[in-house]
Formats: C-alpha cells, sequence, structure tokens
C-alpha cells in the first residue's frame, strides 16, 4: 500500500527520489561526527592501551616499542594481586552496602512517594558537590579528633586510640557514600517499570504484601538490581580517590597503583597491563548481564 | 498456587486492601518514609558540612579549614579569590565544562536523532558504543586517553581536557535526549513540511522546540560531569590545572576555606537550575498529560 503511494508520488514529485537518498545519508551525516569523536578518543586508545600493554619500554627516554611481550600480565597479577583482591572485596563491600540501604529508598519512591521528582533530585543532590570535595568532607567529619570520635573519646565511649580514617573501612564508606545515587538510580527505575495490574493480581489471588514483595516485587526488580550492581561496582573498584584521601598508605586499590604508574613513575606497559584486566572484567560483566537478562534491557538502567 | 489453596475462606475487605487510605494506621506504614529521610539526610552530611565550614573563621596566618568552630564569618566570600591559582582553577573549569557542553550538546543531540529516526546499518553498533563508554570505569578512560597521547606524542593541555570531557559527555547527553524523542510524534514534522516548510523551517520551527527540554537536560548533565571531573581529567591535564585537581592537591596540605566557598557557589547554582528545570517541567506535564515522566 504504501509502496504503492509512494510510486505514484515518485511520478508526480521528483525530487521526493532525492530524499530517498538524504534518507539513507542523514543518519551518518546526523551520528556522524558523535560516533567518529567516540572511535577516535574512546575505541582507539583502548586499542592503544592493549598494544601499551604488550610493548617494552625504556626506563629513562620512555620510549616505548612493540615486542609482543604478553609477561607483563603475569607479572602485575603476582606482583599486584592482593591490591586486586583488595579492590574488589572494598568494591563488593560498598555495592552491597549501597544496594541494602538504597532498595528501600527506591520502593518507597516509586510505590508511595508523591512528589517523585523531587526526591529523585533529592538523591541526585552530592552529584551537585566536586567528588573530591565530598571526599574531603567525610575525612573532615571522620578525622580522629572530629565531631564525631572525637565528641566518643571525650566522653570516653572509644579508646583514644580508636580511628576510622587510614582504614578498609574508611574507604569501604567513603565508596558506598559516593555510589549511593548509581545504585538508587537503577533499581527505582526497575521498581517504577512494575506493572501495578500485576500486584493487584497478585493481591486478587490473596497474596499478602509479603508474599507479594517476595513473590512479585523482588523478581521483578531483579534486573535493576544487576543493573545496579553492575554500574556501581565497576566504577568504584577502578576508584583511587576514596583510597587516597580517606584510605592512608595502607590500603591502595587497583586504581592508585594505575595511576601511579601512570603519572608518578612512568611504567606505562604495568599500568595498561593493569587497565586492560580491569576494562576485561567490566566486558565480561556486562556480557554475562546481556547472556542472562537479555542485552537491551541494560542500556534502559543507564 | 499454593497460597489458594492455603486460605480457602474468603478474605476479609481489610485484608485485601494492601495500604489502608485514611484513618488510623499501622505504625508499620510509617517505617519506609522515616527510613527514606534517614538516607535522604546521610546524603547531605557533606554537603551540610561544607556550607557549614565555609563560615567558619580561621586566626592561624595561612587559613585553613579547622574542625574547631571558631565563629561564623562571611570572609572567605569577600576574599574568595584570595588564594593564588584557586581562582583560576575554578575559572578554568567553568570555561571548559561550558566549551564541553556546548560540543557534546550539539553532537549528542545529532546522534540521538539519527538513532531514534532511522534504520541504518551500524545502529546496534553504535548503541553498544555508547552503553560501554558509560559503562566503562572511569580509570580505564583516562589512562588509556593518556597511552594515546602519548604515543602520538600530544602535549597535554586544556584541549586534550576539552577532548577528553566531550568523550565522557556526548553519551550521557545522547541517551537523555534519545529518551525524550522516544516520545515524540514524527507526524508533526510531516504536517509542517505539508503545509510548505522547508527542512530548516521545520527543524527550527517544530522539531527543535520539541526536543529543547530533552537537549537542556543533557547539557546540564553534561555540564555537572564535567565540572566535577577528576579521574579523568588527572590523566589527560599536563600542566593545566582545573578545579576539583587543585583541590585534590590542597589536600594533603590542607584546604583554604575558599574552596568550600567555591564548592558552595557550583552547589547552589546548580540547585537553582535544577530547581528550575523541575518547576519547568512540572508545568509543561500539566499542559500535555500524555508526556514523559
Amino acid at each position: 500500500m504504501e509502496q504503492h503511494v509512494r510510486a505514484d508520488l515518485r511520478g508526480v514529485e521528483p525530487e521526493r527520489r532525492h530524499n530517498r537518498l538524504g534518507r539513507t545519508l542523514s543518519p551518518y551525516l546526523l551520528g556522524g561526527p558523535a560516533i567518529l569523536w567516540l572511535v577516535v578518543f574512546f575505541l582507539v586508545p583502548l586499542v592503544t592501551m592493549l598494544s601499551l600493554s604488550i610493548q617494552t619500554c625504556d626506563t629513562f627516554t620512555l620510549a616505548c616499542k612493540l615486542t609482543w611481550h604478553f609477561g607483563e600480565f603475569p607479572d602485575v597479577i603476582s606482583k599486584f594481586g592482593d591490591t586486586f583482591v583488595r579492590s574488589f572485596i572494598y568494591a563488593g563491600a560498598a555495592t552491597f552496602a549501597t544496594l541494602v540501604v538504597s532498595f528501600p529508598v527506591a520502593y518507597w519512591i516509586a510505590f508511595r512517594a508523591k512528589r517523585k521528582n523531587f526526591f529523585l533530585l533529592l538523591l541526585l543532590l552530592p552529584f551537585f558537590v566536586s567528588f573530591v570535595i565530598r571526599t574531603t568532607a567525610w575525612q573532615f567529619l571522620l578525622s580522629d579528633q572530629g565531631i564525631v570520635l572525637g565528641t566518643l573519646k571525650d566522653h570516653h565511649l572509644l579508646p583514644q586510640s580508636f580511628h576510622v580514617l587510614a582504614t578498609g573501612w574508611a574507604v569501604i564508606a567513603g565508596l558506598a557514600y559516593n555510589y549511593l545515587p548509581f545504585t538508587a538510580l537503577p533499581l527505582y527505575v526497575a521498581l517504577e517499570r512494575i506493572d501495578r495490574h500485576v500486584l493487584e493480581a497478585s493481591h486478587d489471588l490473596y497474596a499478602n504484601r509479603r508474599v507479594a514483595f517476595t513473590r512479585v516485587v523482588l523478581p521483578l526488580s531483579i534486573p535493576g538490581i544487576f543493573a545496579a550492581f553492575l554500574l556501581t561496582f565497576v566504577p568504584a573498584s577502578g576508584d583511587y580517590v576514596n583510597a587516597a584521601i580517606l584510605g592512608g598508605t595502607n590500603n591502595l586499590m587497583i586504581g592508585n597503583i594505575i595511576q601511579n604508574r601512570f603519572l608518578l613513575l612512568p611504567d606505562y606497559p604495568a599500568a595498561s597491563a593493569l587497565s586492560v584486566i580491569l576494562m576485561v572484567m567490566m566486558l565480561v560483566g556486562i556480557a554475562l548481564y546481556s547472556k542472562v537478562l537479555g542485552s537491551r534491557t541494560i542500556e534502559e538502567y543507564v | 498456587m499454593s497460597t489458594l489453596a492455603e486460605s480457602p475462606s474468603i478474605p476479609t475487605a481489610k485484608e485485601l486492601v494492601p495500604v489502608p487510605r485514611g484513618g488510623r494506621r499501622r505504625w508499620t506504614y510509617f517505617v519506609l518514609p522515616i527510613y527514606s529521610s534517614a538516607v535522604f539526610l546521610y546524603l547531605l552530611i557533606p554537603i551540610s558540612v561544607m556550607v557549614l565550614y565555609s563560615f567558619n573563621q580561621s586566626h592561624s596566618a595561612l587559613p585553613q579549614l579547622t574542625f574547631k568552630w571558631q565563629g561564623a564569618t562571611t570572609q572567605w566570600y569577600r576574599e574568595w579569590n584570595g588564594i593564588p591559582g584557586l581562582g583560576e582553577a575554578f575559572f578554568l573549569s567553568i570555561k571548559l565544562a561550558l566549551l564541553s557542553t556546548l560540543v557534546s550538546a550539539v553532537l549528542g543531540t545529532l546522534l540521538a536523532l539519527a538513532l531514534v529516526r532511522y534504520r541504518f546499518r551500524g545502529k546496534r553498533v553504535s548503541e553498544q558504543v555508547l552503553f560501554t563508554n558509560i559503562a566503562a570505569p572511569e580509570i580505564v578512560l583516562g589512562a588509556s586517553l593518556l597511552g594515546f597521547f602519548i604515543t602520538l606524542n600530544v602535549d597535554r593541555g586544556f584541549s586534550t581536557l576539552l577532548i577528553a570531557h566531550v568523550m565522557f559527555c556526548v553519551a550521557y547527553v545522547t541517551i537523555t535526549v534519545r529518551s525524550r524523542l522516544s516520545g515524540f510524534d514524527p507526524m508533526l514534522e510531516q504536517a509542517a513540511q505539508d503545509l510548505g516548510a522547508t527542512p530548516w523551517v521545520t527543524f527550527r520551527k517544530v522539531t527543535l522546540p520539541l526536543i529543547f527540554p530533552g537537549i537542556l537536560a543533557g547539557a546540564l548533565l553534561a555540564f555537572v560531569l564535567s565540572i566535577d571531573d577528576f579521574v579523568t581529567s588527572n590523566f589527560v591535564s599536563g600542566k593545566t590545572i582545573t578545579f576539583p585537581l587543585w583541590v585534590y592537591g590542597a589536600v594533603k596540605v590542607g584546604i583554604p576555606p575558599q574552596v568550600f566557598v567555591l564548592g558552595t557557589s557550583i552547589f547552589l547554582a546548580g540547585l537553582v537550575i535544577a530547581i528550575l528545570n523541575l518547576i519547568f517541567q512540572g508545568r509543561e506535564r500539566s499542559t500535555t498529560p500524555a508526556a514523559e515522566g
């Protein structure tokens, strides 16, 4: 039918044919610049990093040559294996904490709150303050003689030697605070999307509220939980600001090592190898997600 | 099914109503709102520290933030530019954020238009690139870009910062604009063209006004991401210092109160814009009931 109409029009208006060429070209003209930017400054650098990790660099001139030296990978894993493990423990603990803390809030906003946009804005408020300043404020709050610990110590509720800063707990707390919105928003999106009729149906089938929650709401929010996990755990395991400001010198994360090797004592192959490992783990996470829950859904949560 | 078998009796009306409306509510009804308020307060803690201590007096020769409350003063607001280097870093960050917002808003909007309007070869791949870009840990973005610049022997400075900021903003803008565009009725454009409008006039008079709120939201996000960025900037900045980089550098030696003054002003500016946006959205929703949340 449509074909027919179009054929008719072609006879009457020759410029429509020009339009058809325009229709095939215009998505590339529109999307081209942005995609080109991403290819040149995102994908190509990833490939560069991959190649840098198998290069050998001169210690003094820093001139690098491609030598296909794969030894960097076992080297960094044996050298920084414990740092990797520590990063994943910290990021995992922080992600778990934010999931537990923010799920009820996301649930409340999605199902009960009246002014949803207002409460979503409240969740996003920390983003209006620089990441570094937020972390500094926590350093300020958690300091040994600060408002919390200082007061408790003055009342002899805590021993004088007690400290939070420069421990793993401080890093986990900082990560949990900084990444909470990344967890809460996908959870909210998933919960908001649950069809209220399904809930009503469960009540019609005599489910009480607890059963409705465990058998309907929770299973339907699993894609959101997984997306929240991915969107929190991945950046948190690569984070180094929290470890640097709150963690002292003994609780370094893999991000600190990458940053040091790139900026302070240049060892590009090692730093690249570490970044490649981090990137591969993220890709595995995404692949797992799309395998289990379908590839389209995860994009809806960002 | 098992629940049905277990409860053969007809439920009373009270059991059927999930949330009692009006009248006396069970105490459990208030657990969630109270808990949520507590979480919101927790989110506000470091922000309040920043705002409060931007008013704290300091009597040492080199003004530094100290935890002891020494009395309120607006001195640091008057002397906000009193620290050498800080003001420059602040304005550099604003300039960088404005420029990268402009570039990424234009590029991102165009890509969003292409993704929503057209089916084309490479669409799926483009979407995957966008997603990977957003999901990638920032440290990988920064480190790989630095490796790229080192390999090409590019001097790091303002231009590499701009490249990096546009790179991590453009995907966010695209996704924000795309989600607003999906509710857009293409018939409106056809109607305009049927009425004799040229493509350019159609875009300017019909398309642009309709998608403008989406572009604004995307641009806002880009601005916030850019002005706050530390990790990627730290890799590609060279000797150029942005505001977050300056603050990070000052953490080890002690932060002057002016940092909290500037942080507070960024926070307030962001808050005002966000509230305006909220009001604007609310008004739009009341005129077009079908609009997407």
